[in-house]
């Protein structure tokens, strides 16, 4: 009798290893998009409208622009707000996160009535706001989507604080005469970090998607700023002409970031745990 | 006297991650082998991590995914695998889980208790049998008391007549009467024909009901004798670890023998014992099977 | 010294019925008391309330007339049920032992602790060691009392005997005052010198 169960690579080395490649092509695309010189998605008039050829491998748009270094580029700058804007989110989440659990009382309620307060407004309408308050553009479109990304991390942080804080271990800590500082240091910060950073990963996606969607609606990045919400904002003007490479790919290229975005994350939440590591 | 369940030379791994990507099989049953007869109540005693769980979950295939399995299982004469596991798991073959948090909070008792195959009549049968009045029928286990809970993983056990129960520490938690209790329903059950595998650390309790008891340690069942010679004292047991055991309850001498149970992947050659043994000799490195001795098993080349 | 509580009740909230009513007892030290009953008659709220974890509704706790300390090392400390529990699991074994005093290789020794096992973490060790870890580290010369809740419930029995053989051995020396809750009689008395039954 032999139960045996076969897979192709084990669990951990099959995280590590999407981990990787979701680095590598997202690294790959923001440095290439970054460095990208200019003169590969220039206006060409006398090239406009070519459907995906060999010199053009997306085609091109009404204005001849190479659509495949133009959605590079436009990728890459949403990573970049994505990015930005995303970690400004999880600072503020951790602190209010700590402070909520820590101080608790009033300092508690007032936390937890924002974030109520953010997540029953619907995410799109609250950003559009924002944006729109802060003059559109690139500041405001990245502090619309660091301002309303904390809320759910705020959570997560909080009642990993306010569990560790009940633990065993922790009281044992106060009792042998262990400061509050020095507790929130040695215990506590320690075993909040993975958790922060599994969801501090799985917040990049959601800030990309939402600063292409803001630009999509015109409320983000300026039309003369390669970004995936302009192209395809772009796009749907042309789509009924049959112009369909314009919107698919650089759609793609986006889902495929949000993708392997999300693949890291929870694949780096398979190697933070070290029970899941067997299964 | 027919056996109900035998189990030969199982041995059981546990594929682990050491540190980073490198994997490690460790070994965590050795050799183990018993048999379960008709109207018996077996128990298996031993310290935690000695792998009497693991018994349990092997023989039910209740395994994780990463363990690997060698030896036999073996049923009424037929080899237990996965599928026919399938069809004799609820009507043949019973388990009554370790605690009462294994009913499900959100379905009424009567239901719970009938399962997939079982009747109404069977049921109001049982619960007439293990004195839960009827109206419990159309409880949720929130309502009910802890003993009243621990009645009902019994009937639900028992709804098929099952012939071998399989019981996983039924009673941590439980008062000394209540524990006895349901000991005793066990005792009932053997005495009509079933075969009754008892996991318990409490060896108290396993003198009241077991006919046989099994000690296991690291891995392995190093002695397996009527609970008459564990009832007697040491001198009737074979292994020193049955012996030590014994010796270091606290209403016997309450001494204990120094060391500790070793790790499974640290192990010792030979007997696994040998290092907290007072008769170590050279002989204990070698390959140590098992023996009768005395009308028990035992796994030790000096036992008398 | 003297650990006592005086007439403490104790209940989760105003509409939920008292675990501890009208309680009082008192502990010398270099006595050994055993606290029996069955389970849910509150001897955990006792044993968090004698060592200052949780505070009774009515009643105090006093060490020597005055009240425990609130901050600094606290001469009552708390030995809990679950020692996996008790110890960060993400800090190394020499680490948790030295968190409150730097344990000396001598005390180490009679507590059994092996050298390795303070490189390992606290996953790779069984209850059994892990116990005496919680167990020396809060042996400091400042404790003058420990209460034991349930610690060898979940051990085996050889296990059970060597830690309070260790255990009795420091405690003598240490004049230590000990509260042993339990719910098995025969250990309470090889451990205790006087038993107090709680009932529901």
């Amino acid at each position: 009798m032999l139960s045996e169960r076969r897979t192709l690579l084990s669990g951990r080395t099959r995280a590590a290893l999407i981990i990787g490649a979701a680095a590598v092509y997202l690294l790959g695309v923001l440095i290439w998009g970054g460095l990208l010189c200019p003169d590969t998605y220039a206006v060409h008039y006398e090239n406009k409208f070519i459907a995906p050829c060999r010199d053009h491998i997306f085609g091109t748009d009404f204005m001849g622009r190479d659509m495949f270094y133009r959605s590079v580029r436009g990728l890459s700058t949403s990573i970049i707000i994505g990015v930005l804007a995303a970690a400004v989110s999880s600072v503020i989440a951790l602190i209010f996160g700590i402070a909520s659990a820590v101080f608790g009382g009033w300092v508690d309620k007032v936390i937890n009535f924002c974030v109520d307060l953010c997540m029953g407004i619907p995410h799109i309408v609250l950003l559009l706001l924002i944006s729109f308050m802060m003059g559109k553009g690139v500041k405001g479109i990245t502090v619309a989507v660091a301002l309303t990304h904390w809320p759910g991390l705020t959570r997560i942080v909080r009642a990993e604080v306010l569990q560790i804080r009940s633990s065993q271990y922790v009281q044992t800590a106060y009792k042998m005469g262990k400061s509050r500082f020095n507790v929130a240091v040695k215990h506590i910060f320690p075993h909040v970090i993975p958790a922060y950073l599994i969801g501090l990963m799985l917040l990049f996606p959601h800030a990309i998607m939402h600063e292409a969607a803001v630009t999509f609606l015109g409320f983000g990045l300026p039309a003369e700023m390669p970004s995936i919400g302009v192209i395809l904002s772009e796009a749907m003007t042309y789509i009924v002409t049959g112009k369909w490479w314009l919107a698919l790919f650089p759609g793609l290229l986006l889902l495929l970031a949000l993708i392997l975005f999300d693949a890291a994350g929870e694949n780096l939440k398979k190697l933070l745990n070290p029970m899941s590591g067997n299964e | 006297m027919e056996n109900i369940l035998e189990v030969k030379d199982l041995k059981l791994w546990f594929s682990m991650y050491e540190r980073g990507f490198k994997k490690k099989n460790l070994e965590v049953l050795h050799s183990l082998s018993l048999e379960l007869r008709k109207g018996e109540v077996l128990a298996v005693v031993g310290s935690s991590g000695s792998g009497k769980s693991l018994l349990a979950n092997a023989v039910l295939g209740l395994l994780p995914g990463n363990a690997r399995l060698s030896g036999e299982i073996v049923y009424k004469g037929m080899a237990l695998d996965n599928k026919n596991r399938k069809s004799l798991l609820g009507r043949e073959i019973a388990y009554i889980p370790q605690s009462v948090d294994y009913l499900d909070p959100l379905m009424k008792l009567g239901k719970q208790v009938q399962g997939v195959y079982g009747t109404k009549e069977r049921q109001r049968e049982l619960f007439e049998k293990y004195r839960l009045p009827l109206s419990t029928e159309k409880k949720y286990p929130f309502e009910v008391s802890g003993g009243m809970a621990r009645r009902i993983l019994v009937s639900s056990a028992v709804m098929g007549e099952p012939e071998l129960i399989i019981a996983d520490e039924p009673t941590p938690g439980l008062s000394a009467d209540m524990a006895m209790e349901t000991l005793m329903h066990f005792r009932e059950l053997a005495d009509k024909g079933a075969a009754v595998l008892l996991i318990t650390h409490d060896i108290d309790l396993a003198f009241n009901v077991a006919d046989r008891i099994a000690v296991c340690y690291a891995g392995t069942i190093v002695e397996i004798a009527p609970t008459s010679d564990f009832v007697s004292g040491k001198d009737a047991l074979r292994h020193p670890y049955s012996k030590a055991f014994i010796d270091a309850l606290p209403q016997n001498g309450f001494k204990p023998i120094g060391g500790s149970q070793p790790y499974a992947g640290n192990l010792p050659d030979g007997c696994l014992f040998a290092e907290r043994c007072p008769y170590r000799s050279a002989e204990c490195g070698g390959e140590i099977p098992m023996r009768e001795l005395r009308g028990g098993e035992v796994r030790c080349v000096h036992a008398t | 010294m003297r650990l006592e509580a005086e007439n403490i009740s104790f209940r989760y909230n105003s509409k939920s019925p008292y675990v501890l009513k009208d309680l009082s007892l008192s502990i010398e030290n270099g006595e050994r008391v055993a606290v029996v009953g069955p389970s849910g008659c509150g001897k955990s709220t006792l044993a968090k309330i004698l060592a200052g974890y949780i505070k009774p509704q009515t009643g105090r706790v006093l060490l020597d007339g005055k009240p425990l300390p609130e901050k600094g090392y606290c001469p009552v400390q708390l030995i809990y049920q679950h020692p996996e529990l008790a110890v960060n699991p993400r800090w190394k074994m020499d680490k948790i032992l030295n968190e409150a005093w730097q344990v000396p290789k001598e005390l180490m020794d009679k507590m059994g602790i092996e050298e390795p096992w303070l490189k390992r973490w606290p996953s790779e060790l069984s209850g059994g060691e892990l116990q005496r870890f919680c167990i020396a580290r809060v042996l400091s010369p400042e404790t003058r009392f420990l209460i034991c809740d349930e610690i060898t419930t979940m051990l085996d029995v050889i296990t059970q005997a060597q830690i309070w053989e260790l255990l009795i051995e420091q405690a003598e020396k240490n004049s230590l005052g000990m509260l042993v809750i339990t719910h098995n009689m025969a250990l309470a008395d090889r451990v205790c010198n006087r038993v107090i039954k709680l009932t529901e």
